[in-house]
């Protein structure tokens, strides 16, 4: 389970470099982003463009990291593939989360937010 | 000369690395002939449906047989699903022929998706149990393509 996390922009970004958000490594994925968010930052912002499959199960746990985070703390999703689109349409939860084109406009709106 | 539908048949250990390859093989079958949407929708009914004998059928155990049957023809591909675990549970059976409430958005579901994927993309979702041994039939309908007979 490969996570990077970055801080920038007065956000934590953190990328999911893998292909596949699934059963097969939901669980991996949970534990591994409360470590990496356990550094405090308001905004954390999810790069999913590696990722071209991800089924309810990684969906579950996309859910459950966002509440893992707390009413202060917004979790917003980038750069979502075809594939993960749907899973978030089909479900509706795509209406519970930001969900930005890529990193770079997350974090442009971000900035134009606080100004 | 007639060419006969060819079946794709795939048998593999109830397990999600398992389940993944016999993912990757099905996609790679079809994949020519299906538009990437197509191709999406497919893995996606395929790992909901899969996913959820390999955690309920077995119990601890983790010790079963998944059978993948899949078979183009006119009006989509035709899919079944064969294993050897336990009774699909009631409350899968009522989310999946209806009985039961779609998990709500703003109450923050973390599960209880699969089935109603499952409702929304494919067509004829049947169940059968007999022999110690459950199956799951449906359709994944297809745009029309020449070519088949």
């Amino acid at each position: 389970m490969n996570l990077y996390a970055e801080a920038r922009s007065g956000a934590l970004v953190v990328s999911v470099n893998e292909e596949r958000l699934d059963a097969a490594i939901a669980i991996r994925f949970k534990d591994l982003m409360r470590e990496v968010t356990s550094q405090p930052s308001q905004r954390v912002v999810l790069d999913l463009s590696h990722v071209t499959f991800l089924d309810s199960s990684g969906l579950g746990a996309v859910v459950a990291v966002m509440k893992s985070l707390g009413p202060d703390r917004r979790l917003e999703l980038a750069g979502l593939t075809p594939n993960v689109e749907r899973v978030f349409r089909l479900t509706r939860m795509d209406s519970v989360f930001s969900i930005h084109r890529s990193v770079d406009a997350a974090l442009r709106e971000g900035i134009r937010n606080v100004g | 000369m007639r060419r006969e539908a060819k079946i794709f048949h795939h048998s593999f250990s109830a397990d999600p690395l398992s389940v993944r390859t016999a993912l990757r093989a099905a996609l790679a079958r079809f994949i020519r002939h299906i538009t990437p949407d197509e191709a999406g929708t497919l893995e996606l009914v395929l790992a909901e449906a899969l996913n959820n004998i390999v955690e309920h059928g077995y119990g601890d155990t983790g010790e079963g047989t998944i059978t993948l049957s899949l078979v183009r023809d006119l009006r989509g591909l035709s899919c079944s699903i064969s294993d050897d675990g336990v009774e699909l549970p009631a409350t899968c059976l009522d989310r999946a022929f209806g009985e039961s409430d779609r998990p709500e958005p703003d109450s923050l579901p973390e599960g209880g998706f699969g089935w109603f994927l499952i409702r929304d993309l494919v067509e004829d979702l049947g169940y059968h149990r007999a022999n110690g041994r459950n199956l799951l039939a449906f359709r994944l309908p297809l745009a029309p393509v020449e070519g088949i007979s």
